[in-house]
């Protein structure tokens, strides 16, 4: 099998809509959550998420930048970061010029959670109260999962594999693995992978706030919502933004001199069949589920020096990840620092994953583990494990492992290693 | 130019993302502002809406200029 290396990274985020800003953040423990501003949430189960912030904000997103006009007005919120966090990738990776030979061996894995919901709750009610003749000719393909990889892909010209996962909140880490491994089996020499959502809009909101998922008990101070592992945690916090790398055959990359990140190692993928909201009791796909891709990478378990956790903040699964973590690593989890950086940007959903993936790779390029922010009173469960509360912390990061479980019971971990 | 002229370039330019200086009279919507079929459809729901006329599918497709459009609206509205 061909080795992949990730050699470009692109992010927004609700703490910075380039990767350096972003990073930056995170380590200094910033928060993006906050009242909504999108529209008016006061009577709203929850009146406050992790919104990418205006360009106008020291943190904020210029969708100018990388995307057209026209195109702007035309797609969802979604797809215009997902543009753009393929171009900021692309454009790390020095593969904005490519040849038409290396384009036809170049492809794109971008997907999203949930799609155009903005958009489709929109011109529904322009549907409504107009009638059809005044729907947006552009509704259909400016809502659709997979037009983030069709746009990139025509902006670009890149003309290998064309494809787009979709699987809830763990989207973007099976969007890695399954173009991991097209590079791997031959399909192709490049891919743009990663995921991105934004469903910050009235029926986002009422739809998460009717499913129980939302944190609901911080009206005064957003920032304290997302709390993963604490004892006074209430559900997630939505986020929103993109997050897409650059996966490169590993030869390719060595010979053209390509700064590389880290190389893809292991990809485990799991179903819980247990419940469409709910995780398993035992975790159990969760435990399959990373217990698989630390099996494909080849490492022991006191290889992994870092988690990133799917730690979303909500009452069950922050402590059914926990456990299963505790049972696969046993006593080498004396070793591992775990986090989840959705204390600090909410929960992306389609995007987590590769916007989590980001950050385990730029842990292991600065040896620094970012923290979880408002870990105040830990579970009772959480005795022993080093969970990084508050503050980011030094530390050597040679190898990773990313959490994903989304809604249906589907699993997704990924194991990267520096390089 | 006129009132109607105003009107309608300003649509396009907004709904395009064009130079407004390449919105001249002559200027072919698909050929120089960069259009495509669905842009137009949507560019004539925005002038039916903007000048309250209908513009039935068949007249549609024989608006390709901006003057097209000008021409058009000036003869259906009062």
């Amino acid at each position: 099998m061909r080795r992949v290396v990730v050699t470009g990274l692109g992010l927004v985020t609700p703490v910075g809509a380039d990767v350096e800003t972003a990073w930056k953040n995170i380590i200094a423990s910033k928060s993006g959550a906050a009242t909504i501003t999108r529209f008016d949430a006061t009577d709203f189960q929850s009146n406050y998420a992790c919104e990418v912030k205006a360009p106008d904000h020291e943190w904020g997103f210029d969708a100018n930048k990388r995307v057209d006009h026209k195109i702007q007005r035309q797609v969802d919120p979604f797809i215009v970061y997902g543009i753009d966090a393929a171009g900021q990738a692309l454009e790390d990776a020095g593969l904005t010029d490519m040849s038409e030979e290396e384009r036809f061996r170049a492809g794109c894995s971008i997907g999203s959670g949930i799609g155009g919901l903005p958009g489709i709750e929109s011109e529904s009610l322009v549907l409504a109260a107009k009638g059809p003749k005044r729907v947006s000719p552009h509704f259909v393909h400016g809502r659709l999962i997979n037009l983030i990889s069709g746009q990139v892909s025509i902006k670009y010209g890149l003309m290998g594999p064309n494809h787009a996962v979709v699987t809830a909140c763990s989207t973007g880490a099976h969007s890695i693995g399954d173009a991991a491994r097209m590079i791997a089996m031959d399909d192709a020499d490049v891919m743009l992978a990663g995921g991105a959502e934004s469903t910050v809009c009235p029926i986002g909101i009422a739809g998460f706030g009717q499913a129980r998922a939302l944190s609901t008990g911080f009206r005064d101070d957003p920032t304290r919502a997302s709390r993963p592992w604490d004892k006074d945690r209430d559900g997630f916090v939505m986020g929103e933004g993109a997050g897409v790398l650059v996966l490169e055959e590993y030869e390719r990359a060595k010979a053209r001199g390509a700064k590389i990140y880290a190389e893809v190692l292991g990809y485990g993928l799991s179903g819980d069949a247990y419940h469409v909201t709910a995780p398993h009791p035992e975790g159990s796909g969760a435990f399959r589920s990373m217990e698989m891709a630390v099996r494909k990478s080849g490492l022991a378990l006191s290889d992994i020096d870092y988690i990133n956790a799917h730690g979303t903040s909500t009452p069950l699964g922050d402590e059914l990840e926990l456990g299963a973590v505790r049972r696969l690593f046993g006593d080498a989890l004396e070793g591992v620092s775990m986090s989840s950086t959705k204390s600090a940007i909410g929960h992306l959903l389609g995007g987590a994953g590769a916007v989590e993936s980001i950050f385990c790779i730029l842990a292991m390029r600065d040896g620094i583990v970012p923290p979880t922010l408002n870990l105040d009173n830990p579970s009772d469960n959480c005795v022993g494990v080093d969970l990084v509360p508050h503050v980011a912390k030094e530390r050597k990061v040679k190898a990773v492992l990313n959490n994903s479980f989304g809604f249906g019971g589907t699993n997704a971990s990924l194991v990267m290693r520096a390089i | 130019m006129s009132d109607t002229a105003e009107r309608v370039k300003k649509i396009v330019v907004e709904h395009l993302g064009v130079e407004p200086a390449k919105v001249t009279e002559n200027a072919v919507f698909i050929d120089d502002l960069g259009a495509d079929s669905l842009d137009i459809v949507e560019l004539v729901m925005a002038f039916e809406e903007e000048f309250g006329v209908e513009i039935p599918d068949d007249a549609a497709e024989k608006i390709t200029t901006v003057k097209d459009a000008i021409t058009y609206i000036d003869e259906h509205t009062a």
